[in-house]
This record gives structure tokens, C-alpha cells and sequence, in this order.
């Protein structure tokens, strides 16, 4: 891939004169917008595919409105999770501790000393479970920034003690949420669609704003895109990476009190794997793994597709085993659709 | 064309009216060329003239939309890469395509290992790369080296070995001496001298007349795709008529005249005592606004360093830096971006530029925080501070919105100097500011330093060509080992007093 695209650049190099005007080779996506989308077809088009694929199979079980929600609702926790994620892999970094950071969270929120009794006041539960992750991603960025510790390492160690850290508050127990305050307030429905469909539709819209429309999206590229030339451009690179990890950190702490709503349980092992789930969406969303190019709308449509794939699969009775073949086939087909989408636009705009 | 058939059977390589189109872009619209066993054959031209199309077309990279290509008198179609290479056709790019990972030895033998039904005959391969190594004047590179920490000119070596380790023919070098200096040109030349006596023939690319003269055969001019002129003698080419026919006119002054630097005029930056452990020591100067300082030395004379330090990218051990009275930060380059400082990196692509991000977001990479509202981006007013500093910089085309990797050399380098224009950058630094730009281009971005110096900036440019740095300077510091040997308004110093200077300084 990026062989390819290496020659295509060059390509344009040996063509490209100081003097003449040439066909304009801009990027599309200045408002942001119409890039994703067009780095997207491949994936637009497989989630069609599926959508087909279960109405074939599922009928109006698959197309109806509930179900739609349904999909969403599912989506909804690792969509927060992977908008999180896909700030930090913009950025060239990777956080495997989300998944770990999330089920410490839950199981910090749910603590007794925190949601007291039934009348408890509740929005400290959701403050508990968002600074969990907030700390945990502050640690990871300041052991990746300034202890220098490869993310994939560093974080890796966070996934491993952030389960042990939540089996201990724990003791393994599942700790029940008693506070009605929270499951009601969970348990809103606005305009018909769950709470958490719309927690999850807030996070990604924001999350598109601050990348693409913000100093703070503007750096995170920077970084990504060319570490050195973001310092030397007076980029405070570490202190930027510690903040993606915090964001990151929160991103999984929203995501843990959204699950415990679902749950109404504060268990250790939530979230297990989910830090595969979040990659895989964002990379299979368009967001290159090494950086410098990340795309919101991208990673919410990858959530989908995997989302809408499990609900195909529940939907005909298929073992969770054949669902999990057809994610990794998923996984690479839509990444390949996309290379196919990304170098031919490359190839007709440039 | 006088035709030596005694020392040069008939041609190699023959080329006739080559051509090829990206989409709408015609890239070569018509080539002529020959290669005869043996010669050095130069190709000369600016950027965008079709160098690199030309060599990626030979090389098997890409495929030609018409004309001829006759190897050895066949006609033939190269297809691949590895077809080119099975003619007996390698290339060495521009841009280092070794593997940083994999040590010298497996690079050279990569995609043709030497392997006994699967397995890896180690010794031989470690072998074979000694001889290679010793063959190219560098037996100190072991085998079992590891790329990544090679020096760029290093790892054109082994991209050199590379080539040699088939059985070849032709050789095409695009711009190898781009990455080096003078003492591995004379290396380079003495490697491309025993080439050409196996009878091998070398397409050699190259912006630099002065090399040309030295070891090439002919040359061919290209230009707009076209070759006006292909197969001239380099004895009986005069340079002016070289340079006519590259750029379609003639380059009466390549340096701006000097401006005098009025005495009273304001210090900006003042070095004293700078040291970096291991690398300089005690380094002391001053600029003026309005003055023009550079920095002459060999590689590894700590040139590049000294810059880097100044502008906090590396930590000083010990001294200090002032901008405008207020001194810096040792390590922050935060402190020094901030009292108006600007760095252009040596190494453009990976230390100074987004290259997959459109030109103005790397124009204005160091000034958008100061664009926005708050922390909202403020995109259209990016655009037009850029647009207005390409209109200065006769950055062409004017949009702010091309992906910079699209850019030439020249406009790369125009692209960092309008980040700090923006930045209202006081003290620039500029290392290597011409690298990777062609004659034409050269010209310009002189000028253009010169005109950033006349509106009361203080500059320092530090090259590796010794010409380049005193005939754009005002002042120049020769540095060696890491000391500076002496400091002298330029006008009273040449390339000869400069490597007199280094010459008697290291041996002392």
C-alpha cells in the first residue's frame, strides 16, 4: 500500500513543473466530509451488501425499525470506544488498554462506596467510571510521552494491571447496581431511540468536530502525519500525546457506564476484547494505522458494519464461532476495498 | 555525431521517441537516447523535465504509451522491475529504497537470496557482500550490519551493491550524489570509473554541471518531456549552451548580490559559547539583522548540529542563545518557535513536512493555533495567509490546497520558508536549503533568502557545498571538528581558502 502510493507520488513529482498550471490535485475533503465519504465507498458498499444479505435471509425481522435500533444499540459502546481509539491511531500511536480500562471503570462506578444506596446521588457513578478511565489514560501517555515506552507496549501493560486492578476492587464479584436514579435515567428513550443511541450519535459528533475542526484535531494529524516536523514547527508533541490518551482513557470510561446501564452490573471482565473490536473498526474505517490520516465518519460506519454483521448472524440462528470467521474475512475485504477505492481516487486526482 | 565503433560497439540501449501520459499530464512527449556499453551517459534537466518518468519507464516502473525501446539491438518490452533486471538493467532511486531492519548483507540479497532449497546459506551470502563491499571502497561496512543506522550515503552503498550483486549491463543512478559530500563523490566517481571499465554503462541523473564534466561521456538534455538535445559530447558541450537548453534561457547571476549590512543595525541572534558534548564546542557568532551567515564545513564537522542546537531541537550542554536579548531555553524549541525563530530541517520530508497534508496546513503548522478562534480552527484565513505568501514566494501553481508531496523540490523548500514567513520568523535557520532543487529553481530560492534578508531578517545557512554557502552569505564561520576555525566577511574567502582552513585545523 504504501509502495503504491510512494510511486504514485512520484509520478506526480516527475510531472509536476515550477511554472505550469496542471490539473488542480486538491483534497476533496477540505470540509471534511466528502473525503470520508469517498475513502468510504468500499465500506458503504459492504455494509449494503450486508443489509441486503440479512433482508434476504431475515426479511422484515432484519429490515424493521426495531431492529435498526437494535443494531445501534449495540454499536453504541464500541463506537465510543473506537472514537476514542481513532483520535490516538490518527496520531500514530495505539491503546490496547481500553477494553481492561472499561471493565475498571465499571466496576469502579458500581462500587458501593459510590452509588450508595438506591437514592444515591447517581451522576457521581458517572464521573467515577469517566476519571477511571481519564487516570488510566493519563498514565499511559505520560509512561509513553515521557517514560518513553512504545504505546503498543506501554498500554499493553495497562490492559494486563487495569483487569487485575478491577478483579481486586471486585473480588470477582458482580456488584449490582441498585441506584435507581442511574437506571432510570438510563432508561430514557427520547424520540423512541435508547439513550445510549444517542450518547454514542453526541460522542462521534463531537469527536468529528475536534478532528476536524480544531487546534487540538490539527495537531493530532501533525503528530501523526510527521512527529518531527510538528515539533520543530513548535508542537508541544508530548504534551498533545498525553491528552490523546486521556481522551482515549474517557472515551472508554463514557463507554463503561453506557455498558453498565445495558448490564446493571459492575463486573471485572467487561470489555474483554473490545480493544480488537475498537481497532479493527477504526482501521477497517479508513484511519491508517501509522498515522496522519484518521476519519470519524469512517470508524462509526466500520462499528456498523460489525454491528450489523452479528445482528445478520443472530438473526438466522448461526453459531457466535461462524460470526467470528466472517468478521476476519470482513476485516480484510473491506480493507482491501478500500486500498482498491483509496489509490484509484488517488490515481484520477492526481 | 562522430561514432567511435572501435572503443563503443554498437548501442546498448536505444531509445526513440519515448512516450507517456498520467491522465491529462503528459509526463515524456518524445524521447531519444543512446547508451553505448561503457559510457557514462548524463541526463540533465530540471525538475518535472521527465527525469524520473524516463528512468521509472527503463526500469520497468511504468510502461510507455509509444515509442521504441531496443536493448541490444532488439526491440523489447520491459514489463517489471525484475525484468529490467533479468535484461541486466538496475537502478539505483533517489530515495533510498534499502530496508532499515534487515542488515546489509540481506538487503543486497533481497528477492535473490542465496538459499540451498529454502535455506539460507548465511556465510556465503556475508561473503559475498565483503567482496562487494571491498569492490566499492567501503570494506568497513560488515555484513551483519544493521541498515537503519547507516548514514544516507551508506545506504546508497548497499543500494549500490545491490545493483552490482546481479549481473548487469546498465546501470541508472538518479542523483547519487545528492546525499553526498565532496570526499564520497570522489568515491562515487572512482566506483562509476571502474563500472564503465567492465564495460558496464551508467545512466547517471544529476542537477550538478560541475559533476557532469568530470565523469561523463554525453549527455542528454531533457525538457517539458522532451529530449532537444540527446547524445552531445560533454568535451565539446559548453556549459552555457547545457544551461540554455535546460531551463530555455540563461542564468546570468546565479547569486543575488550582497546587501550592506548597516553596523548599527540590530543583533538578532547571538551564539556564545555553544557547546554540545561529543559534538561542538564553545561556538560563537552573532548576526545582524539583515545578514546573511553561513556555516562552511565538511560532513561531520557538527554544521548541521550547531543549527539544530540553536533552535533547540538538540539540548546544549553548555552557552547560550539569544533572539533579539532574550535567551533561550537550552532543548525547548517551543521557547525558540516562540522568540521567532525558524529551523528548515536538512532532511525536508521527514523532519519538516506533512506530505500527505495540503500546502497550507503546513505552511501555517506553526502559526494555526494562532489563526483559530479559540480552539476552532480557522481554515479560510490559513488559506489566505498562505495564498498571500505563495504570491511572494512565486509558488506556483497558487493553491493552497495541493498535497505538498505532489510539490517539486524547490516548492517543498518555498513551502517551509512560507511557514515561518507567516510565523514572522526574526532569526531564520536553513540547512541544506537547496537540496533536491533543480538549477533553475536554485536560482530563485537565492534570491528569495536574499529578499527575506533584506526586509530585517537575520539568516543562517548552512550546505554542503562550500560554494553555495559563501556565495549567498555575508559572513562566513568555517567550521571543523566541531570548532570554528576562523569567521570573515565572505567576499574575503573561496572554496580553496575554506578547505585550506579545514585542512590545516584538523591537522593541528
Amino acid at each position: 500500500m504504501s509502495e503504491q502510493s510512494n510511486s504514485v507520488g512520484g509520478d506526480a513529482e516527475a510531472v509536476a513543473t515550477t511554472t505550469e498550471p496542471i490539473s488542480p490535485r486538491e483534497t476533496k475533503g477540505m470540509r471534511g466530509m466528502p473525503a470520508a465519504f469517498g475513502r468510504s465507498i468500499g465500506l458503504v458498499i459492504a455494509l449494503l451488501v450486508l443489509v441486503a444479505v440479512g433482508w434476504a435471509t431475515a426479511g422484515s425481522n432484519f429490515m424493521s425499525l426495531d431492529n435498526m435500533l437494535v443494531i445501534l444499540r449495540l454499536a453504541s459502546v464500541i463506537g465510543v470506544v473506537a472514537i476514542g481509539m481513532t483520535f490516538v491511531i490518527t496520531a500514530g500511536g495505539i491503546d490496547l488498554s481500553v477494553g481492561s480500562v472499561l471493565g475498571l471503570a465499571s466496576v469502579v462506578a458500581s462500587l458501593g462506596a459510590i452509588q450508595t444506596a438506591s437514592e444515591g446521588f447517581w451522576p457521581l457513578m458517572v464521573f467515577a467510571g469517566i476519571a477511571t478511565g481519564v487516570i488510566a489514560g493519563l498514565m499511559n501517555g505520560m509512561i509513553i510521552a515521557y517514560g518513553k515506552v512504545v504505546a503498543f507496549i506501554a498500554t499493553l501493560a495497562m490492559l494486563v494491571a487495569a483487569r487485575g486492578a478491577a478483579e481486586l476492587i471486585s473480588q470477582r464479584q458482580s456488584q449490582v447496581v441498585v441506584n435507581q436514579g442511574f437506571k432510570s435515567f438510563f432508561r430514557q428513550e427520547p424520540l423512541g431511540i435508547s439513550l445510549v443511541i444517542w450518547i454514542f450519535a453526541i460522542v462521534a459528533i463531537v469527536g468529528w468536530f475536534l478532528l476536524n475542526r480544531t487546534t487540538f484535531g490539527r495537531r493530532t494529524v501533525a503528530i501523526g502525519g510527521n512527529a518531527t516536523a510538528a515539533r520543530l514547527a513548535g508542537v508541544k508533541v508530548k504534551r498533545h500525546t498525553v491528552y490523546l490518551y486521556m481522551l482515549s482513557g474517557a472515551a472508554a470510561g463514557i463507554a463503561a457506564t453506557m455498558l453498565l446501564s445495558r448490564t446493571t452490573a459492575g463486573i471485572s471482565t467487561h470489555g474483554g476484547l473490545y480493544e480488537l473490536d475498537a481497532i479493527a473498526a477504526v482501521v477497517v474505517g479508513g484511519t491508517l494505522l501509522i498515522g496522519g490520516r484518521g476519519t470519524i465518519g469512517g470508524t462509526v460506519l466500520g462499528v456498523l458494519l460489525f454491528s450489523t454483521l452479528t445482528n445478520v448472524f443472530v438473526q438466522n440462528d448461526l453459531s457466535t464461532s461462524v460470526q467470528l470467521v466472517a468478521k476476519g474475512v470482513i476485516i480484510v475485504v473491506a480493507v482491501m476495498l478500500q486500498q482498491r477505492f483509496a489509490s484509484r481516487e488517488g490515481v484520477t486526482s492526481t | 555525431m562522430p561514432v567511435i565503433e572501435d572503443d563503443h560497439p554498437a548501442s546498448l540501449l536505444e531509445v526513440r521517441g519515448l512516450t507517456k501520459s498520467f491522465g491529462p499530464a503528459r509526463a515524456l512527449t518524445g524521447v531519444d537516447l543512446d547508451v553505448r556499453a561503457g559510457e557514462v551517459h548524463c541526463v540533465l534537466g530540471q525538475n518535472g523535465a521527465g527525469k524520473s518518468t524516463l528512468i521509472k519507464t527503463l526500469s520497468g516502473a511504468h510502461h510507455p504509451d509509444a515509442g521504441e525501446i531496443r536493448w541490444q539491438g532488439e526491440p523489447v518490452r520491459i514489463g517489471s522491475p525484475v525484468a529490467a533486471l533479468e535484461l541486466g538493467i538496475a537502478t539505483m532511486y533517489q530515495e533510498l529504497d534499502v530496508v532499515d531492519g534487515l542488515t546489509i548483507a540481506e538487503n543486497i540479497y533481497l528477492g535473490h537470496e542465496i538459499a540451498h532449497g529454502g535455506v539460507l546459506n548465511q556465510r556465503e551470502a556475508h561473503r559475498a557482500t565483503r567482496e562487494l563491499m571491498d569492490r566499492l571502497g567501503h570494506p568497513s561496512l560488515k555484513p551483519n550490519r544493521e541498515v537503519g543506522t547507516l548514514s544516507p550515503a551508506n545506504k546508497q552503498i548497499v543500494s549500490m551493491a545491490r545493483a552490482l550483486s546481479h549481473d548487469i549491463k546498465l546501470m541508472i543512478m538518479d542523483e547519487p550524489s545528492a546525499v553526498l559530500d565532496s570526499g564520497e563523490v570522489d568515491n562515487l566517481f572512482r566506483i562509476v570509473g571502474e563500472l564503465t571499465e567492465a564495460g558496464i554503462a551508467v545512466i547517471y541523473i544529476s542537477h550538478r554541471l560541475e559533476e557532469i564534466e568530470r565523469i561523463g561521456d554525453r549527455i542528454t538534455v531533457l525538457k517539458d518531456g522532451a529530449s532537444p538535445a540527446s547524445n552531445l559530447s560533454v568535451q565539446q558541450t559548453p556549459t552555457r549552451e547545457l544551461i540554455a537548453l535546460m531551463t530555455g534561457r540563461r542564468i546570468e547571476q546565479v547569486f543575488p548580490p550582497r546587501a550592506t549590512v548597516p553596523t548599527d543595525a540590530p543583533v538578532l541572534l547571538e551564539v556564545s559559547d555553544l557547546s554540545l558534548r561529543g559534538v561542538f564546542h564553545d561556538i560563537k557568532f552573532s548576526v545582524r539583522a539583515g545578514e546573511i551567515l553561513g556555516i562552511a564545513g565538511l560532513v561531520g564537522s557538527g554544521r548541521s548540529e550547531i543549527l539544530e542546537t540553536i533552535a533547540g531541537h538538540r539540548k546544549a550542554t553548555s552557552g547560550t542563545v539569544t533572539v533579539e536579548g532574550e535567551s533561550l531555553t537550552p532543548g525547548s524549541v517551543q521557547r525558540a518557535v516562540g522568540a521567532g525563530m525558524g529551523l528548515s530541517p536538512e532532511e525536508r520530508k521527514s523532519q519538516g513536512l506533512l506530505l500527505e497534508e495540503p500546502i497550507f496546513k503546513n505552511a501555517t503548522l506553526s502559526t494555526f493555533s494562532r489563526f483559530a478562534r479559540g480552539p476552532l480552527l480557522n481554515e479560510p484565513a490559513e488559506r489566505r495567509a498562505t495564498e498571500e505568501q505563495m504570491k511572494v514566494l512565486h509558488l506556483r501553481p497558487a493553491e493552497p490546497n495541493r498535497i505538498t508531496r505532489t510539490l517539486s523540490g524547490g516548492n517543498q523548500q518555498k513551502v517551509m520558508l512560507a511557514r515561518w514567513l507567516i510565523h514572522g520568523t526574526k532569526v531564520l535557520l536553513l540547512d541544506e536549503p537547496t537540496r533536491g532543487v533543480d538549477v533553475g529553481a536554485r536560482v530563485e530560492i537565492y534570491g528569495l533568502i536574499r529578499e527575506l534578508a533584506a526586509r530585517g531578517t537575520a539568516i543562517v545557512v548552512v550546505s554542503s557545498e562550500i560554494d553555495e554557502v559563501i556565495g549567498l552569505s555575508d559572513k562566513v564561520v568555517v567550521v571543523a571538528d566541531g570548532r570554528v576555525l576562523d569567521e570573515r566577511p565572505a567576499t574575503q574567502i573561496d572554496e580553496h581558502g575554506v578547505l585550506d582552513l579545514v585542512m590545516k585545523g584538523s591537522a593541528a
